[in-house]
């Protein structure tokens, strides 16, 4: 058994607003290891990146509550001081945030940004670091980073940014990598190229990776175990191949049929997921996809566990459709055969 | 959508050329030009989707605005049913705006966030003069079009979802029921959910109003779902024009096969088994772009003559044209064809413009 590295036991983040309390994350448990890439699925709002930033304490606020635990190696981060969790943010768990136009400081070098997370967290002397600085932008792929380590952000492309975002997460070898959206802002050349390093580093570095996305394309190439997640909660669980070739979640039918598909012939008409997400301050009663869902029928007006019902072990699922109604149904919405009216 | 081959043509452009000249100094000489869109011949049809795709910096969001005569071409022109407009004055063209509009990428930063949704979608109408009361009813029937409520007439933009807004940037390139509709990357700041419905929407609004669509986009599974014809462009040049089916079954310039082995598929065992290939580096810099072939130094297929002179856009029947020295996918017998008569594009074709003198190498005169 590799080590474990997070466990997140019912975690709830709650935001108070103006217009009401937001419940970004209602429920969320999972566990990561060591050299394991764990995917992170959903639309926008579906809470998958405050989960994320919860994990490394980004999220605390007046305004914030939090329920449950989120433990790094037996330590509960929630319970964490200012103090306790600067020394684990960088250096054991660090994060790839998406934009990697607005994530660095334009006004420092980009050598300079890499150095101080060294030099913080390793007391490093300013040689040192700089020498270290220079080695991950090799590392990273960047080319003369004798040179470049004394660009300005702006000096350098996107995908060079996101690049060099990924070498200052990694500067203080950390554990457990998070990256969020890392290819979003990305050309897909570009995108190829990070999913190849990201995945290279992982095993460089031995450590974990939570990979958060909306786009099922990636994940599906680097990712062992996938959480999709809808309206704050996960809402499948499963290994990669287990969502893929078995999903149970008709939202995950959803996100799969929505896609179009170079690996398959043309459709005449994609399938949509009819409406739009809810509102996390008045979600819905019952099971939160059920206003979208076209399978929905009078017992969800309560709502499901996320529990094992198939013959795998470990993929979970929060649908009341029996394992062969699902098997039955799903294939005409992923082909895209069916639209949802 | 079926196939327009045999359509009218209703936009053509010829050797067209946009230019964005790179001042410095004191008197604000020109120093150099970004080439963003260096020379690209093609047309579309009537009730035609043309996609265009590229990476970013590719040009093709200045040709979709130089098409649309949002930017000013340096050369070339552009012939919208017949009639030259790359060098119509402002009040000429006006009449012409009419017939062609644009939907942009980001639905957030084009709508106006002090206008209500019934002035962002009537201005186009007030504009061209129609009254006060047929405005309200004829912005309300297109409310209901693009799978909104007449109720929102009234809303402010921010009380919308991306989606939303997104139809109503539609909408309102709608209102003066165009011919012609470029979308920039419509669908690329939407959820994947979200995106699907609004690719069906753009599908439904071409059938009923016959639109002609530019489909500007970087997602390749997203520009083969909507598109009759795909174009590819590399650092401002066109490299390959094919019937979208064609492209995606046999991509002859090597470029088109990275761009399309680099979208991911969402099949775990597929994903896995088949190979990719990943281009390595950036595109280059549009201002100084590559001698020869542009695409050469990221090229796996390179060799002398490609560092050398520029490939010509040459027809491989099917309506498939790339520029290449090594095509890829194409059997002996039409190779022979093909250099036989080799021109850089059909009856459109515009001698002048190429094969180009190696020693000259890319540096345009500055015109």
């Amino acid at each position: 058994m590799a080590e474990r590295l997070i466990e997140v036991k019912g975690l709830k983040v709650q935001f108070a607003t103006e217009d009401g309390i937001v419940r970004a994350v209602d429920g969320v448990d999972f566990e990561l290891d060591r050299g394991e890439v764990l995917g992170i699925v959903g639309e926008s709002g579906s809470g998958k990146s405050v989960t994320a930033m919860t994990l490394l304490g980004l999220t605390r606020d007046r305004n914030t509550r939090f329920e449950g635990e989120v433990l790094y190696k037996g330590r509960n981060v929630l319970a964490m001081n200012e103090d306790e969790l600067q020394d684990v943010r960088g250096n054991e768990m660090s994060m790839i945030f998406q934009d990697p136009m607005t994530s660095l400081n334009p006004v420092y070098t980009v050598g300079a940004q890499i150095c101080e997370a060294i030099q913080v967290h390793e007391r490093a002397d300013k040689p040192t670091a700089r020498r270290r600085a220079i080695d991950l932008l090799k590392q990273v792929g960047i080319p003369n980073a004798d040179e470049r380590v004394d660009n300005y952000p702006h000096e350098f492309s996107g995908g060079m940014r996101q690049r060099a975002m990924i070498a200052m997460a990694l500067a203080c070898n950390p554990d457990v990598l998070i990256a969020d959206e890392p290819t979003t802002a990305l050309d897909v050349t570009i995108q190829a190229q990070i999913i190849e390093l990201i995945d290279r580093l992982k095993d460089e570095f031995n450590s974990a990776v939570i990979l958060i996305t909306h786009d099922l394309g990636v994940v599906a190439e680097i990712a062992d175990e996938i959480l999709v997640m809808y309206a704050g909660r996960v809402v499948e669980r499963a290994s990669t191949r287990d969502l893929f070739y078995d999903p149970q979640m008709p939202y995950t039918w959803g996100l799969l049929g929505s896609i179009p598909r170079l690996d398959r012939p043309r459709q005449e008409r994609l399938h949509s997921i009819k409406g739009t997400p809810p509102s996390l301050i008045r979600s819905p009663t019952g099971c939160k996809f059920r206003p979208r869902c076209p399978h929905a029928f009078d017992k969800c007006m309560q709502e499901p566990a996320l529990e094992n019902r198939v013959e795998t072990p470990g993929h979970l699922d929060r649908c009341w459709l029996s394992v062969a109604e699902k098997r039955d149904l799903r294939g005409r919405t992923i082909s895209g055969e069916e639209e949802a009216a | 959508m079926s196939s327009h081959n045999g359509g009218e043509p209703l936009v053509e452009i010829q050797s067209l050329k946009t230019y964005f000249p790179i001042r410095k100094g004191l008197l604000q000489r020109t120093v150099g030009n970004v080439h963003a869109v260096d020379d690209v011949t093609f047309r579309v049809s009537e009730g035609e989707t043309l996609g265009l795709v590229g990476e970013s910096g590719c040009g093709k969001s200045t040709l979709g605005r130089t098409i649309v005569r949002l930017l000013e071409p340096t050369e070339g022109s552009v012939v919208f049913e017949g009639r030259d407009i790359s060098k119509l004055g402002t009040r000429k063209l006006r009449p012409l705006r009419r017939e062609m509009q644009m939907v942009f990428q980001d639905p957030y930063a084009s709508l106006n966030p002090r206008k209500r949704v019934g002035s962002i979608i009537g201005t186009p109408l007030k504009i061209h003069g129609v009254d006060k009361s047929e405005r309200r009813q004829r912005v309300q029937e297109l409310l209901e079009t693009v799978g909104l409520s007449p109720e929102h007439y009234n809303r402010y933009p921010h009380e919308f979802s991306g989606g939303q807004r997104q139809r109503i940037g539609v909408a309102r390139a709608l209102a003066l029921r165009p011919k012609l509709i470029v979308a920039d990357e419509p669908v690329s700041a939407l959820d994947v959910s979200i995106q699907s419905q609004m690719l069906n929407l753009l599908d439904d609004l071409q059938k009923e109003l016959s639109l002609t669509y530019i489909f500007i986009a970087h997602d390749l599974g997203v520009v083969r779902h909507v598109s009759n014809r795909i174009a590819v462009m590399y650092l401002g040049k066109l490299v390959e024009l094919a019937p979208a089916e064609e492209l995606y079954q046999r991509p002859i310039m090597p470029y088109t096969e990275a761009l399309l082995s680099a979208v991911p598929i969402p099949d775990p065992d597929l994903a896995h088994a088949r190979e990719r290939i990943v281009l390595q580096g950036d595109v280059p810099s549009p201002i100084n772009p590559p001698s020869g072939c542009r695409f050469h130094p990221r090229c796996r297929y390179m060799t002398d003559i490609c560092r050398e002179v520029e490939p010509p856009l040459t027809d491989y029947g099917h309506g498939h044209l790339a520029a290449c020295h090594h095509p890829l996918n194409v059997d002996k017998a039409t190779l022979a064809q093909v250099t036989v008569s080799e021109r850089h594009s059909p009856a459109t074709a515009d001698e002048r413009a190429r094969p180009q003198d190696p020693a000259k190498g890319e540096a345009h005169p500055i015109p």
